[in-house]
């Protein structure tokens, strides 16, 4: 029995030994001289293992008592993760060497975090999910505050770690709640004993408390407070791992949750996922208005976001499921070019995060400036761009769900955001002109800042076709 | 009346009473030594409801490990109690409202509180009947929950590496020892041996 499921584990295994393994050989190696070459490992290993799981993972694999669940749903997850995780890594490399940030120990709790982001896409039971956001988390709160001298980063580490403690008090809060109810933790039994339409008081005092706790790890308001501040004040290639890779661990969480654990009582989470939503969509569009620092623009930019994926979710059909993680999966390839953009940003070598700076940005380097003005685009949902495409696959599933009040908010939130992505776009072409940055020099943030642009024109087409794996994957999860 | 029930009123009041002079002892080393008391009136608790593992457990770990930490920092520390008690006025509204609420959910557990039909098939870790509540423990811990067992070492795993990683500082000001070169040292070259002749002295 515990070689079958020992089998079905083998990816989170293969990488938690080799993150121990490239810790004990750091350690009596070459300890940080060894670290260029340890993120580019890592990231190796990411790729890999994400191809492995994508191209070999096949039908539904329970292991240990549902405890871990090995289906489409995850192993999409998982991919998505993984090879995010792994272009973060890459690209960040450069700017964080030059900068003496780079220590062995950062790919290590980058790894082990991913072993916890892949736990946690695949838990069938709470207490595994508790323990994988946790490993997550706390590999997370680490490295926002790697920069120990800055006293902005060791900030952003102390809230992130206060506020990160007092969510997952609230998500263990309302799983006592229902384990209080169900007799179980386990999703099969509580879903079992739920049974359908309206749930009683006290669970759904727990699906709320539960539901809190984990908008917390996706950000979404009113669980937003420490979004902004630890942008800011991380080193930019970990805030890029922030609005990457835990953002799609989290969200597969929560519809894990919502629809494995409580799918009876879709009337019930409905409300609260819409109304989230909402003040997610409208504070992001809203709040990012003021913002000059380009990284708490991307802050707010992010729950934003976070609105219109959890708008796919609050649908509550498994069409909504898959608008989410074709919107996720957008998300996070425009995030990655937009954050290969922001990492070359540097005037006279020091980062420069002021979106003044990029005053005619277009004359000087017009390739770059045209990329980033695409990716911009996409990001504000301009057709005929990608972003749009993703946009319109969640506002579809909300109406189709019956939820076109939810929609309508939608569109309208979208068009107040534009306007702070178009207002970086007017300062690189028409902007005053002012002191230059300096021309960029990493050739690996310039391909991937040029491979996403390229990735939300082309994908115009069909999407590169994940609109079918989206579907057989929200599929395994809605049934 | 029987011996369990005047032990558990015994117990039960002997926790309240610890619990309550841990907040309003003036000493904050009796405030410890009150809440060795309740740790260990709650650990008589558990010997009652037939737990006896976890009542070891209980003094083992809190009041010989943890306890005796808080004495240490008690003392050790140099902590001005009285102006911590000063500022305790100032949330005393906060204090009494999350009091309130948990008035309200214990109301919540012990009045609406609805439990699922099919709860008590579901149970997941029921007691079992002929073992021994340890040997039960133990396999639940590393049998069952084999999986999360090791997630947790996992975490402690990252807690390490994130406490070595923000506070150790190589400093290269200090002299440091180093065991191979005291070793690999040729006592030849670091001793003269001198003869010296009686009654003359260096």
């Amino acid at each position: 029995m515990i070689q079958a499921d020992l089998n079905i584990i083998l990816p989170e295994i293969l990488l938690s030994v080799y993150a121990m393994v490239a810790l004990i050989g750091a350690v009596y190696g070459g300890k940080d001289k060894l670290a260029p070459m340890l993120t580019w490992l890592t990231a190796i290993v990411f790729v890999l293992l994400g191809a492995w799981i994508g191209m070999t993972g096949a039908g539904e694999n329970l292991a240990f008592d549902g405890m871990f669940q090995d289906d489409g749903f995850s192993r999409f997850a998982k991919v998505t993760i993984l090879f995010s995780a792994a272009a973060v890594l890459i690209m960040g490399q450069d700017y964080m060497s030059r900068r003496g940030m780079l220590r062995f120990e950062y790919p290590v709790l980058i790894a082990l975090s991913a072993v916890g982001m892949m736990m946690m896409v695949s838990a069938g039971d709470l207490m595994a999910l508790y323990m994988g956001l946790e490993l997550q988390s706390l590999a997370l709160y680490v490295v926002a505050s790697l920069r120990r001298d800055s006293v902005k980063s060791t900030e952003a580490g102390m809230k992130y770690f206060v506020l990160g403690a007092l969510s997952s008090g609230l998500l263990l809060y309302g799983a006592s709640l229902v384990y209080g109810f169900a007799g179980t933790t386990n999703f099969a039994g509580i879903i079992e004993a739920a049974g359908e339409g309206h749930i009683p008081l006290g669970l759904l005092f727990g699906l709320t408390f539960v539901t809190a706790g984990l908008a917390f790890k996706v950000s979404a308001v009113p669980f937003h407070m420490w979004t902004p501040d630890v942008y800011e004040g991380a080193p930019t290639p970990i805030t890029a791992f922030f609005a990457t890779a835990p953002k799609v661990a989290a969200m597969g969480l929560l519809a894990r949750v919502l629809h494995d654990a409580f799918g009876g009582a879709v009337g019930d989470w409905q409300q609260i996922v819409a109304l989230l939503s909402v003040l997610s969509m409208f504070l992001g569009a809203v709040a990012a208005i003021g913002q000059r620092n380009i990284k708490r623009l991307m802050a707010y930019s992010s729950i934003a976001h976070m609105g219109y994926a959890l708008m796919g979710l609050a649908a509550g059909t498994a069409f909504g499921v898959q608008a989410m993680l074709i919107y996720m999966v957008i998300y996070v390839t425009m995030n990655v070019g937009t954050f290969a953009f922001i990492l070359s940003m540097e005037r006279d070598g020091q980062p420069v995060t002021d979106i003044t700076s990029l005053n005619m940005y277009a004359r000087r380097e017009p390739g770059r400036a045209l990329a980033m003005l695409i990716l911009l685009f996409s990001l504000a949902g301009v057709p005929p761009l990608v972003g749009f495409f993703g946009k319109f696959y969640v506002l579809r599933a909300a109406y189709e769900a019956g939820l076109a009040w939810l929609a309508v908010l939608g569109v309208v939130a979208s068009v107040v955001g534009a306007f702070y992505y178009l207002r970086i776009v007017f300062y690189m072409y028409f902007g005053e002109e002012g002191e230059a940055l300096d021309k960029g020099r990493s050739v690996v943030q310039y391909v991937f800042l040029m491979a996403s642009a390229a990735a939300m024109l082309l994908g115009v087409v069909n999407l590169f076709g994940i609109e079918t794996v989206a579907q057989a994957a929200s599929l395994a999860l809605v049934n | 009346m029987t011996v369990a029930a005047i032990a558990f009123y015994l117990f039960a009041i002997c926790v309240i009473a610890g619990g309550l002079f841990t907040v309003i002892s003036r000493n904050p080393v009796h405030s410890v030594l009150w809440l060795i008391l309740a740790f260990l009136s709650s650990a008589g608790l558990f010997v009652l409801l037939g737990a006896e593992f976890v009542a070891m457990l209980l003094i083992i770990v809190y009041v010989g490990a943890v306890a005796v930490l808080f004495l240490f920092v008690v003392m050790m520390l140099d902590v001005d109690f009285a102006e911590l008690k000063g500022s305790m006025a100032q949330y005393m509204p906060l204090a009494l409202l999350i009091g309130v609420i948990l008035l309200m959910q214990l109301g919540l557990a012990f009045g609406a509180w609805e439990v699922s039909d099919q709860a008590e098939a579901l149970r997941g870790a029921v007691t079992p009947a002929d073992v021994q509540n340890t040997a039960a423990l133990g396999t639940i811990l590393y049998d069952q929950y084999f999986l999360l067992f090791q997630l947790a070492g996992l975490i402690l795993l990252v807690a390490m590496i994130g406490a070595i990683v923000l506070t150790l500082r190589h400093r290269k000001d200090i002299k440091r020892q180093n065991v191979l070169e005291q070793m690999w040292r040729d006592p030849a070259k670091s001793m003269e041996l001198k003869d010296v002749k009686p009654g003359q002295g260096l």
